[in-house]
């Protein structure tokens, strides 16, 4: 599904990943785990194609094809969905409306008719309801006026909507209550399939409770330190990162 | 020099002008002359001018109004749909033939200046000039030296119009450039209420010089919305002085959504004149290659418990530019005023550029008065953000835009007006692939 080979990145001419290799198979939850400025969330928008995040070494291989040259849209219509850890309010867009845009845009680029209004709306009442959200979020500006667990819903929507094949959740977690977390930990659940993959970005121990992973990684200064089994992350609650950080430093 | 040619022989000289055989209305034109031949063309010496200079009329030879233009090019001409009256003017002539005015309601006067002012001269004589006064804006004063067109809206005492009245200015169809010189009358006697949607179209590629002047009174308890699109060719040159006086808890409404011409100034001059008066005057203008647009006001809160607010959005392409001057001004006894004034400008190029003056004149002490001035690029995170949901770039930009413009045009209170007007800023922005019609449905 995914394989990243000595991947080194730079944001703003600083180099933050340096010499990062991971892969994750088809089928797999991957969490990845490492203290404030280890290049988590550098990873997750080098994966997603953010504009000055910037590859200058190694390789990013998805399904078999190079990922670097690829603009973000395509990652997406090819099924690379990035979770947001800070999602963006845009006033005045509805959020069904940039849902209908989002979809029929993946559709397109993928040689797929496009959906028509009441297949749309029939596809979305039932995302909705299996999140268990009301259809009052749907007319509202995207994330505009949104409490923090609300936009971490309406990501998890949007994945649901846009039924990815690597999905890469950036400290989803953050800021959330045991409610709100348990919502996004069955949102990823519910898409969790052979074919399927995920990679948990995470500071916190407690969201694998809900999402268990096959692998965790620490990631710190740049690097994975560490892999081991979703058992890592309990080790890593207990002990934290000093072991990590103490030794690059 | 230009100035000189505008009096002399080349537009006045060989023609008729609407009302010439009125004593009173030669006389308001021979003082306008002298002023105007006083002033001169504005220039960028004058502090209201600094950012706006009418270079398009150094070089170019206007001719007089004639009427006869490319007539295949007039058609599709823009309109709201269901309106209760709609006057259409063609290289600054009425067209009575394009023109309906057939179901005007009782209490409700609309047609050209030329027409009201043989019908009922008496009329015109004691409105005229009576907002804008004689005051010492070169512009006005050509205006009222040349007056050749225009329209007259009144509406009596009580009389409240449930459909807007519509008018329609086709430019640019002729061959050799043209100017002209609308005066537009509006009155709404009290608790009158109106809606009016102007279009300026330009057709061809046609220069043509409009310098209008708009007058508008608005009696205690009346209601007037006043809503603009500009829409003119690449070879337009448009100033429009508008003078309002807004009465005893009466309300002036205008939006002007400004998406073409060369160089466009609107200049307004708002008088809350009684207690309980409000206006709101808000636009948007979306510029791209060198257009420039010009956007000036000055609110003058002068008495007590008075509102205004103001949102101007823009987004500039290219090496377009725009300005925003806006000033409200709160007279010494204004107590309880309030006033809001906002402006944001996206720019979408390195080469555009916006000059912005927002100024807040306070005499009074008991008052609320705000203003804010922004540019700034398209937000680079939210711009990712779609990318990321498989928007591609274009669409996402597009998105952005109307996303920027969006609160602005929520100061429309008509909603077909609104809904038309969000549809002329989608098909404004480049490669319109928004689904417009869901646009419109869940705004």
């Amino acid at each position: 599904m995914l394989e990243i080979k000595d991947l080194h990145a730079t944001v703003g001419g600083k180099e933050i990943l340096k010499g990062l290799s991971l892969t994750v198979m088809p089928g797999e939850v991957h969490a990845i785990m490492g203290p404030n400025g280890s290049g988590k969330s550098t990873l997750s928008y080098v994966l997603a194609g953010r504009e000055g995040y910037e590859v200058t070494g190694g390789r990013i291989i998805y399904e078999g094809e190079d990922l670097t040259d690829l603009e973000p849209e395509e990652r997406a219509a090819k099924g690379i969905f990035l979770a947001f850890q800070y999602p963006v309010e845009i006033p005045g867009v509805p959020n069904s409306t940039f849902l209908n845009e989002a979809i029929n845009a993946v559709r397109r680029y993928r040689g797929e008719d496009e959906l028509d209004k009441i297949q749309f709306i029939k596809m979305l009442r039932t995302k909705t309801k299996e999140l268990n959200m009301s259809d009052e979020m749907l007319k509202r500006a995207v994330n505009v006026g949104f409490s923090g667990g609300e936009k971490k819903r309406n990501e998890v929507l949007q994945m649901a909507v846009l039924e990815p094949k690597l999905a890469i959740l950036d400290e989803t977690d953050s800021g959330l209550d045991i409610d709100a977390l348990k919502i996004v930990a069955d949102g990823v659940n519910a898409l969790r399939s052979p074919e399927r993959s995920s990679l948990v970005i995470t500071h916190y121990q407690r969201l694998l409770d809900y999402i268990v992973p096959d692998k965790v990684h620490v990631l710190a200064q740049g690097r994975i330190q560490r892999t081991g089994g979703k058992e890592l992350a309990l080790e890593l609650e207990e002990k934290g990162y000093a072991d990590f950080v103490g030794e690059a430093a | 020099m230009t100035a000189v040619s505008f009096l002399d022989g080349g537009l006045s000289g060989n023609r008729v002008l609407p009302g010439d055989g009125l004593a009173w209305l030669q006389a308001r034109r021979q003082a306008g002359a002298e002023r105007f031949a006083v002033l001169g063309l504005p220039t960028p010496k004058l502090e209201s001018w600094k950012y706006t200079r009418l270079r398009p009329l150094d070089d170019t030879c206007y001719s007089p109004i004639s009427g006869a233009g490319d007539e295949t090019k007039i058609s599709d001409l823009p309109g709201i749909g269901d309106v209760a009256a709609r006057l259409v003017f063609v290289d600054g002539k009425l067209r009575a033939d394009l023109s309906d005015t057939a179901d005007l309601p009782a209490g409700v006067r609309f047609g050209a200046l030329e027409d009201i002012l043989s019908a009922d001269p008496d009329w015109v004589e004691a409105h005229l000039g009576r907002v804008a006064g004689d005051t010492n804006q070169a512009m006005l004063a050509l205006n009222d030296a040349m007056m050749d067109s225009g329209f007259v809206l009144h509406v009596a005492k009580g009389v409240v119009l449930s459909k807007p009245l519509e008018v329609v200015y086709v430019g640019g169809l002729t061959n050799a450039p043209i100017a002209y010189f609308p005066r537009n009358l509006i009155v709404l006697d009290s608790g009158a209420q109106a809606t009016l949607v102007k279009h300026h179209v330009g057709r061809g590629v046609g220069a043509y010089f409009a310098n209008s002047a708009t007058e508008i009174e608005i009696a205690d308890g009346a209601i007037f919305k006043h809503y603009r699109v500009q829409a003119e060719n690449i070879q337009a040159t448009h100033v429009s002085t508008v003078h309002a006086r807004v009465g005893r808890d009466a309300t002036y409404e205008s939006f002007g959504l400004a998406i073409g011409g060369l160089l466009s100034r609107t200049e307004a001059w708002i008088t809350l004149a009684g207690e309980g008066a409000h206006s709101g005057y808000h636009g948007a203008y979306m510029m791209r290659g060198n257009e420039h647009c010009d956007n000036t006001s000055y609110i003058d809160m002068a008495v007590p418990h008075t509102t205004c607010k103001q949102v101007f959005k823009g987004v500039l392409d290219d090496e377009s530019r725009a300005v925003f001057q806006g000033k409200i001004h709160v007279a010494r006894d204004a107590q309880k005023a309030d006033g809001r004034m906002l402006n944001k400008t996206l720019l979408l190029s390195n080469s555009a550029e916006i000059d912005m003056k927002p100024e807040l004149e306070i005499y009074a002490d008991d008052v609320q008065c705000a203003h804010g001035a922004t540019s700034g690029q398209l937000d680079t995170t939210a711009l990712f953000y779609l990318r990321s949901r498989g928007i591609p770039e274009a669409l996402a930009r597009n998105m952005l835009v109307q996303s920027f413009l969006g609160d602005a045009l929520e100061e429309i209170s008509d909603e077909t007006v609104r809904e038309a007007f969000l549809d002329r800023v989608v098909h404004w922005l480049p490669a319109h692939c928004y689904l417009a019609g869901e646009w419109k449905e869940s705004a």
